[in-house]
Formats: C-alpha cells, structure tokens, sequence
C-alpha cells in the first residue's frame, strides 16, 4: 500500500522531519556541551549562530509535522474505500492496528511542538539566550518521537492489505461494545451535555481569571483543566457532536466527521480544540520562567497573547460543538 | 504583524532584482510540480470516470469459471438466483469481443437488455430485430457509420454478418460506450457463438446493498462453479489499481524530485557576491540573523506559491484542457479505439496537500540550512570584501 500519492506524501514528509529533527539535535547537543554564555570567545559567537539553525531545522519540521497529522487522518479517510468493512479512517486504522499508534505519536508531536516553538521564540527575542539547555533539551525528547512516528508509518502502510476485512467505526463506536470508546458513546446525550457545559463554563472563566488576574495560581489551574478539557472535548464529540451532525442517534463515530458528507466539519472542530487546550497549557508550564529578570517581561507579553489564543480557539470549538445541536434536525433527549 | 509585512516587501524587491536567477528556479520548480499533480489529477480523473460507469451496473455479476477461465453459464441459473430472497431480478447478458481487421481494432458486442449498461441515444432507437444493431460514438466515428446506413462485423465463425445501424449512443462515460456494437441478446448470443441456453454471465439486481455479500455466498454454495463479483469489489480493484498505477508513476519520478531539491540546494547555497554584500549591508544596518532567516523564508515562500500556481494551472491544462496527452498511455493502457478522455475538471484539496508535500517539502527541507549560511553572512568581512 506504499504505493498511494498520500502515503508517498507521508513518508517523504516523515523522512524530511526526521532529517530536519536529527540534524537539529545533534547541533544541539554540539551547542549544549560547549555553551557558555558568559564567555566572549570566537567558538561561542558560532554556537550563537548556530542556535538559529537548529530553530530554523526544527520550525520547518514542526509545521510540515502539523500537516503531516491532518494529511495521515485523510489519507486514513481515504484509504477506507479500498477495505472491505470499511466506512472511515476507523476501518483503515482497525486494518492494521499500528495505525492507532501513528495517530497517538502524531497527537504527541502536535502536542510538544508547540512547547518547543514558545520556548525558542522567548529564548531568540530574550536577546542573551537564557533557555538554550532546556530547549535543546526538549529536543532530545521530540527526535525519538519523530522516529517512532516514521517507523510506526512505514509499518502501517505496509501491513495493510486490500483484502483485509476490517471491522469499522459501528463496532467500535457501538454503545454496545466493551471498549473505552463504546463506554463514551453510551455516554448518553443527557448526562454529556450539562457536563460539557459545565466544563466550558468552568475553563472560559478560568482563562479569564488567568488573563486579566495574571497571577501564577489562576495559570496553573488553566494548565490542569487543558488536558480534563481535551478528554470532555472529545467524548463530547464521540456522545452528542457527531450524532447530532450525522442526524443518526446511534452513529458515534468521530472519523466521519473528517469526510466530504460531513462537510469535513472534523477539521475545524479538531484544530481549535487542540489549539485551545495547548494554548491554554503554555502559560501553566512556561510561567516558572517569569522568575528570571531577562525573561519577566517577555514571558507576561507571551501568556497574555497564548491566553487570548486560547479563548478565541475554544470559541470556535464551542461554535462548531453546539452549532447542529441547536441548528440541525435532530432533536436529542435531555430530560 | 507590520514588521513581518515589510520582511515580505523587502523579499519581493529581492527577487526583482535577481529576475533571471530566480525564474529559473520557479521554471524548475512548477515543472517538477505540473508532472506530479498529472499523474494525481489524471488518476483521480480516471477513478471518477470509473465509479460513474459503474453506476448502472449490476451489484451483482455471476460468472462460471472452468479451469480458473471464465466460461458461459447456463440462462436456467437465473431462476435459481431469482428465488433467492433480496433478488429483485437476475438476467443473462451477452457480450463479447470481435476483432476487425480492416480497421485493426477489437469491438465490445453487448445484446440488449435489462442487464446491459444504460445508454443514453444520441439519434436514433435500440435494436429490436436480429437485423439491426446500435453503435457507440468511436465505433460510428470510425466506420463513418450513420443512422440508415450498414456495417459488416465478423461473427464467431468467421463470417461477414451485415447489421443496418438504427441507432448511436453516447454514456456518462466515454469509456464505457466508445467501442462497443449492440444488438438484440438472441442475435448477439448467436453472433458471439454463444450455445443457447447459454449467456456470458449473469446480472443480479439486489434491492438492499447490505444484502450483496450474503447474496453472494449464497450462489456461490449453490453453484460451486460461479464466480459472484460484488460491484463494490470491482470499484475497489479499480481504486487500488489506479492508486497503485500513480504511486508507480510517482516512485519512477522520485529521481527527478531528488534532482529538484539537489538543485534548490545548488541554488540557495550559490549566493552571489552581490546577495552576499546585500546581507552584509542590511546586517550592518541592524538587521539580525533570524529578521535575514525571515527574509529568507518569505523569498521561499514566494518561489514555492509562484511555482505551485503555474504548475497546478499547466497540469490543469495539460490533463482536462488537452486530455493528458504525455501520460494516458502509461496510466490508461492503450488501445486502437479507445475513447478520448474528457475528464471533468475537479480539485480536491486533498490532492493539493498531497501534491504540496510532495514538490514543497522537499523544496523547504533543501533550502534551510542554505538559507541559515545565508543569514550568518559576517557584514564586516563582506562589507571590507
């Protein structure tokens, strides 16, 4: 199955990030064992120099590992018309299960980038290069993970086999089954709703107290909620989101949501939550920085526009969430 | 967001000056794209035409097979089939090829009927009587075959069997209609040297689609020698071929999109002596290392939008303007009759990203670390020369 314009796309994609990751480490363990701010010397002028490379290496890859994750999930979509039993990217991932494993080191990566790029951005404006050690040490973190996404593709792409009968998303999703996915879709719309309501409510003031109180407390508790977010997030589009748009009470599946028939509403849906729930989590791990003089300034300038981000992100999930709830044809059960 | 627009003006000027050099690139660059997104527009093309072309089939098509080779199959079957519950009809179909040699191609005969494909008459009717037969838009084109007139076709004995034309057809797909020759089931059976009692294969209809497998099974249990063909088995075969046929093409261009990001690489790494004072001078001006990386990245930026632009507009052209004359026979297979390929002109964004991460990344990933050496340029040393 190597042979497909998207899986080809994939793997040159996964090689170049790789390449990029790799090169960009091993610079940087080049820069981390000689670094030494405080001398004047000709060497440490060219590590300075060379810190730019490494953000440049590892900035391209990030953004072509960004995309990377939205082409794998189509490409995943698209390759379900060659499998027998197959309805979505659920089938073609359940074809060979590896392909799970893909879309959790993809979901890691899209996840920890985003740390890394706030990092080197406060780190390059700061002037004097106060987190080198952590960046880079960061970076020694991401490299194994971008490698194991790259194997973990070729594995997948080659284990599957068009005439593997797979089983897709209406088992998996089924309220019926025993998986943590059937637990969520049994989930019923009734218990969901006012949850994920009450959530959103709570996450919204938390990120306001946390923009306008500014205090470290307010932002470690919007770096705690992130990730509860995440989790209400997506069983709320697994319980209520996708039935509601597919107008079918028995259809859980999020990966429909990806497809043309869908009006590939997956993608907003999926984009803002993410960029929300990061966005919200930056200010929580990065706060500790504020301590050091050289970053104080940069780092309050920064949660403020990450906070911002995050509110207008998780509005635009919210849109997306309630928009065929409240617009669509079915009319779910809340009583 | 200012600071970021005044990089990108400062780039666009850049690229002015250096008009030629920069051409050359873009040339380089939407050529290497133009053939990637051929092959993909063309594949993606050929699947449409396929899937509408199965449209009207039968979901379920039986075949016998003796010796693993398809054979004719008894017309008596269908009662058995029709029985089945979920059957809505099942009916005999007579088709089979011909050779002529005068014009040195091969003709698809079909009989008429229920099981036959939808046709949509351009002029004229169907044939009723074993006198008469119906031909598709290139078999008319290239007897120069009208309406009235008469054609000879050789059947399986090898003997000349004249047919008045009462009739021309064209099909939402080209491909399906453009070599074929209909006539009424009875003559084609006896035309294509059919025993009777005997058809080519059998077409099932089935009401509901989720029936189609269990269907299957069952004819299969009941005639050991029948070869039930799903519909949706034929159009994944088609996807997977077709698929398969464009990732080959894209393996075999692997070359040439190496050469591509060797000759980025060449490109971006080759700084003139004038780039290189430029950079000198706008760092002793106070630009830093990462506003000239940025500088950089938006005069990549540029290059990789132009290029992409003008490939995607000439493979456009290439593959629904002119028919994809350069790769049709690679893709397609090739033929004396085949039809020509209009496809319908269709973008889809997947296959923009796809085509994006096969020309761009390569371009990208090739150009940073030039790009850096670029950034680092000491203004002292080129300043004093």
């Amino acid at each position: 199955m190597i042979l497909h314009p998207g899986v080809l796309g994939l793997l040159i994609g996964g090689a170049v990030v790789v390449a990029l990751m790799v090169v960009g480490s091993l610079v940087g363990l080049q820069i981390l064992r000689a670094w030494d701010p405080s001398s004047s010397s000709e060497n440490q002028l060219a590590l300075e120099r060379r810190t730019y490379l490494v953000s440049a290496l590892v900035g391209v890859a990030l953004w072509i590992e960004i995309g990377s994750a939205l082409l794998f999930v189509h490409t995943a979509e698209d390759l379900h018309e060659l499998f027998v039993g197959a309805m979505c990217a659920t089938g073609s991932l359940n074809a060979n299960p590896v392909g799970w494993w893909v879309l959790a080191t993809k979901g890691a990566m899209v996840l920890l980038f985003p740390v890394w790029l706030a990092l080197n951005g406060l780190d390059q404006r700061a002037g004097d290069y106060p987190v080198v050690r952590l960046k880079y040490g960061l970076l020694v973190v991401l490299t194994p993970i971008a490698l194991a996404d790259l194997v973990l593709q070729i594995q997948y792409f080659r284990g599957i086999r068009p005439d593997i009968i797979t089983s897709c998303c209406g088992s998996l999703f089924s309220e019926s089954g025993d998986h943590l996915t059937s637990d969520l879709a049994s989930v019923p719309a009734a218990g969901a709703l006012p949850l994920f309501g009450l959530a959103s409510a709570i996450f919204l003031a938390a990120l306001a107290w946390a923009r306008f109180g500014r205090r470290p407390v307010s932002m470690g508790v919007v770096a705690v909620l992130a990730p509860v977010i995440l989790g209400i997030g997506i069983a709320s589009i697994i319980s209520f989101v996708s039935v509601a748009y597919y107008e079918l009470p028995t259809h859980h599946c999020p990966f429909d949501l990806f497809q043309g028939s869908s009006r590939y509403v997956g993608y907003p849906l999926l984009i803002s939550l993410v960029t929300a729930v990061v966005s919200a989590a930056l200010p929580g791990i990065l706060h500790p920085l504020a301590r050091r003089s050289d970053l104080d300034g940069l780092v309050a300038k920064s949660e403020k526009k990450w906070l911002t981000v995050s509110v207008a992100a998780y509005s635009v999930f919210l849109v997306f969430a309630v928009w065929p709830l409240v617009f669509g044809n079915l009319a779910l059960e809340l009583m | 967001m200012r600071r970021h627009f005044r990089i990108l003006d400062f780039a666009l000027a850049s690229l002015r000056r250096r008009r030629l050099k920069n051409w050359a690139i873009v040339a380089v660059y939407a050529f290497t794209v133009t053939i990637v997104s051929s092959v993909l527009l063309l594949t993606n093309a050929i699947r449409q035409e396929a899937a509408l072309l199965l449209v009207g089939a039968p979901e379920l098509t039986v075949q016998r097979v003796v010796g693993g080779r398809h054979a004719p199959i008894a017309v008596e079957v269908t009662e058995t089939i029709a029985t089945l519950p979920g059957v809505v009809e099942a009916q005999p179909r007579y088709w089979g090829y011909t050779y002529d040699a005068v014009t040195d191609s091969t003709i698809t005969v079909i009989g008429a009927g229920p099981g036959s494909a939808e046709l949509e008459m351009v002029e004229g009717r169907l044939p009723e009587h074993s006198t008469e037969c119906a031909v598709g838009a290139g078999v008319a084109a290239m007897w120069g075959a009208e309406v009235g007139g008469e054609v000879i076709l050789i059947d399986a004995s090898t003997t000349g069997v004249l047919y008045e034309v009462v009739g021309t057809f064209a099909a939402p797909s080209d491909i399906l209609t453009n070599d074929l020759v209909v006539m009424t089931g009875d003559e084609a059976a006896l035309f294509l040297g059919l025993p009777e009692g005997w058809a080519t294969d059998l077409a099932v209809r089935i009401a509901n689609p989720a029936e189609v497998d269990t269907i299957a099974t069952k004819i299969k249990r009941a005639f050991p020698d029948s070869r039930p063909i799903t519909r949706s088995e034929v159009l994944r075969t088609y996807d997977a071929v077709f698929h398969w046929r464009s990732g080959m093409m894209l393996a075999m261009l692997s070359g040439g999109l190496i050469a591509f990001a060797i000759l980025a690489w060449d490109k971006a790494t080759g700084l003139s002596a004038e780039e290189r004072k430029e950079i000198g001078i706008l760092k002793a001006v106070g630009w830093d290392t990462g506003d000239v990386l940025e500088l950089k990245m938006w005069e990549g930026v540029v290059i990789s939008v132009t290029s992409l632009l003008l490939g995607l507009i000439a493979a456009l052209i290439h593959v629904f303007l002119l028919g994809a004359p350069l790769l049709t026979p690679v893709l397609r297979g090739w033929s004396v009759l085949f039809p020509e390929l209009h496809p319908v002109p269709h973008i889809d964004p997947y296959l923009l990203v796809s085509i994006a991460f096969l020309t761009v990344v390569p371009y990208v990933a090739a150009t940073v670390a030039p790009s850096w050496k670029a950034a680092i340029t000491d203004p002292d040393s080129v300043v004093r020369g």
